[in-house]
């Protein structure tokens, strides 16, 4: 019934099947495009908004710096709330520490509000292979879990679904799963979004248990803290008699206080709105109020790795936004499951290998996945500069790859690129040939080289090789004084 | 509860030596990583030196989210109650709703630890709130006496809060240094909302489809 992310072919051919996909692509042009427009409107609202960013950046940063004095502390304010800490070193240990809790109380489903940490985990399949049921409560969430499929975008996951598609899905498989999508549906969003309410209320007003992941963990009040839109958050928070929180351990920040920049970022950068419906906070057991047992699960799952690398600890900082899928022009166009993973887009191309370490074919492309361009650094709230991770995470993978007996077609080219960059006589010549080529392809009506031959060929295998420009760099520079003349 | 597991000792040992490992180049002691941050400060909002442009600037942006927006005079508060909720409507009460605020609920149900599903089928719900955002057009609920349970505010379809004009400040900076996080908070801007079907925007899905927020001005405009 769901799907995994596990054997994905690696970034290149994934690409080039999502490029094929028009409707994915059309999808992902329109969201990206309305996402984009949005935020820069409400961003543009906000007089100091590179110094809000500069701030969001520096409390990531100073909770990063003292991680395990935070982490204590955070134990501590929660224990003291009456929550129980929990520990898990990995994605086994920290799915063995929810399937025990659920079955130390005879609980065979659960309702969870969206969360990429659960995904990552794959804490869904977990549960399923233990016999505990667990309903997505997220709108986007509940198409990709009854479709069988994957989320494609971090805060849209169902962008590659048009809505008759999920009105069929609806009407296949609700009833399977519990109450029966009406037989009138039409597919107007807005009865859509009717159907999924009832679906889901009776689920909500039963379960004993929710699990859920959190945007925040406040280090020094012990305070969780989840964003969301539709209230499914809430309802899985609030009437639940077990609540168990699975917190990846970046996600502290050291003060109360210091919270005030983030709520401020995210959803300007995420959905574009000056804040998103609802925000949930609490601490511990509110006595009488809400779930009466609360347990946070602190993971690790490869994070301390990323810390080790004094380059990419940064992209520990992600507040999961969104922003720099939809400014990306790669994204754009070939949408998130070509990544392979939850974490797609730029943020994903530096963090899997970062929580995976290089090595594996699917994961060392990921890095490639990128024009450098630079618009997902300018867009992060958080100031992770993307392309500098990539460019080092580059530099790692074609060192893991030293020893292969085949040199990979990337370092072939850039020793290409030393060698002719090395003398500037070899580059005029190397242009002239280059752009001799292009006149002569231009004639013949292409302006793309298809693909190339030899160890090339890996390289063009997802790149369209533009035709080489019809005057070289070089020359135009002299003819138009360095841009001086037209 | 406090006796661990021999494996969660050792899962807490290791991930906290795999952090100390991890930050050896780290400088623990330099000022950007002992002092907390103070961000910049947030929106003034035009006339917020005047509290009814802080009032009218709130009312304007939770308007903005679809949300109904009325003022009034505090002794037209129980009228403005009364015409918020649909005739015949069920209405859950929190315990310390104020009188004046009761009278105008033809059928107050109060909440006496009411299960989900009783709640399911009330129809509405009218509290009031810790304070107002004005920049964001947030309310934020603290679940106090006069606001009740997380889950009161929350199933019924129909959600009336009462805003006095006096808790409505400027920004995000300012609700948090007067919030206390040891409350469970809810922030309310606008009604339950979605975007995930073809990005097409639908007010409702599982929170109050309808947000009604009533603002107490001493001096209306
Ligand atoms: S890397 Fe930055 S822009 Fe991308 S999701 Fe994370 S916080 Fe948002």
């Amino acid at each position: 019934m769901s799907a995994t992310f596990v054997g994905m072919p690696a970034f290149p051919s994934a690409a080039r099947t999502a490029l094929g996909n028009t409707q994915l692509r059309h999808n992902l042009a329109h969201a990206t495009g309305v996402i984009r427009a949005k935020r820069a409107a409400v961003v543009g609202e906000v007089e100091n908004w590179e110094e809000l960013r500069l701030a969001g950046a520096a409390v990531k940063e100073r909770a990063l710096r003292s991680l395990d004095a935070h982490l204590v502390q955070l134990e501590e304010s929660l224990t003291a709330r009456g929550a129980v800490v929990h520990w898990a070193r990995d994605a086994a240990e920290a799915n063995r520490i929810v399937v025990d809790l659920a079955r130390a109380r005879e609980i065979d489903e659960v309702v969870k509000v969206k969360s990429m940490v659960t995904q990552e985990i794959g804490l869904n399949e977990a549960l399923e292979a233990s016999g505990i049921a667990a309903w997505e409560t997220d709108l986007a969430e509940l198409i990709v879990q009854l479709g069988g499929d994957l989320p494609s975008h971090i805060l849209v996951p169902a962008i590659h679904r048009n809505r008759a598609e999920i009105r069929e899905i609806f009407t296949r498989r609700m009833g399977e799963v519990g109450r029966p999508a009406p037989d009138d549906l039409t597919d107007e969003p807005a009865v859509l979004a009717g159907a999924a309410r009832e679906h889901l209320r009776e689920k909500f007003l039963r379960a004993r248990m929710a699990v859920s992941g959190a945007n925040f963990a406040v280090a020094d009040s012990g305070t969780l803290v989840v964003v969301e839109s539709e209230g499914n958050g809430r309802m899985c928070l609030t009437l639940p008699e077990v609540l168990v929180s699975i917190v990846g351990i970046e996600k502290v920040v050291p003060t109360w206080a210091e919270l005030d920049p983030l709520l401020r970022l995210l959803p300007r950068s995420s959905t574009g709105e000056r804040m998103n419906p609802y925000t949930s906070t609490w601490t511990g057991v509110v006595p009488d109020d809400g779930p009466q047992e609360v347990h946070v699960v602190l993971l690790d799952n490869g994070r301390t790795r990323a810390l080790g690398d004094p380059t990419g600890r940064q992209a520990l900082r992600c507040i999961r936004c969104s922003a720099c899928l939809n400014v990306c022009p790669v994204y754009e166009r070939t949408g998130g499951h070509a990544y392979g993973s939850v974490y797609p887009g730029p943020i994903g191309a530096i963090l899997n290998p970062l929580l995976r370490g290089t090595g594996d074919p699917q994961t060392d492309s990921l890095p490639y996945a990128s024009t450098l361009c630079g618009a997902c650094f300018e867009a992060c709230p958080v100031r992770i500069d993307i392309p500098e991770v990539l460019v080092h995470l580059r530099a790692e993978v074609v060192d893991a790859h030293r020893a292969d007996r085949l040199p990979k077609p990337e370092a072939l080219a850039f020793r290409g690129a030393a060698w002719a960059f090395g003398h500037a006589q070899r580059l005029d010549r190397t242009e002239w040939l280059s752009s001799l080529a292009g006149r002569l392809l231009r004639r013949r009506g292409r302006t793309s080289l298809g693909r190339l031959p030899g160890p090339g060929a890996a390289w063009t295998d997802a790149r369209d090789l533009p035709a080489p420009p019809t005057e070289t760099f070089r020359a135009w520079w002299r003819r138009t004084d360095g841009g001086e003349r037209p | 509860m406090s006796a661990r597991t021999g494996a969660q000792t050792s899962a807490r040992a290791e991930i906290l030596g795999r952090i100390r490992t991890a930050l050896l180049d780290v400088d623990r002691d330099a000022e950007s990583a002992t002092a907390p941050i103070v961000a910049p400060p947030g929106a003034r909002p035009p006339g917020a030196d005047h509290p009814d442009g802080l009032v009218a600037h709130f009312a304007e942006r939770v308007a903005d989210y679809r949300a109904t927006v009325v003022r009034c005079p505090p002794d037209g508060l129980t009228a403005a109650i009364a015409a918020a909720l649909p005739a015949g409507a069920r209405v859950v009460v929190p315990p310390g709703l104020p009188d004046d605020h009761l009278a105008g609920i033809p059928t107050p149900v109060p909440d006496s630890g009411l299960a989900a599903s009783e709640l399911d089928a009330l129809d509405a719900v009218v509290t009031r709130c810790r304070l107002g955002i004005a920049e964001t057009g947030t309310i934020v609920l603290d679940h106090t006496p006069d606001q009740g349970r997380r889950a009161i505010a929350l199933v019924p379809d129909h959600h009336v809060c009462i805003v006095h004009a006096d808790q409505i400040v400027p920004d995000v900076p300012d609700a948090i240094a007067r919030l206390d996080p040891h409350r469970p908070l809810t922030w309310i801007s606008g009604p339950s909302a979605t975007s995930d079907i073809e990005l097409d925007r639908v007010e409702g899905v599982h929170g109050p489809r309808r947000l009604h927020v009533i603002v107490v001005d001493p001096d209306p405009a």
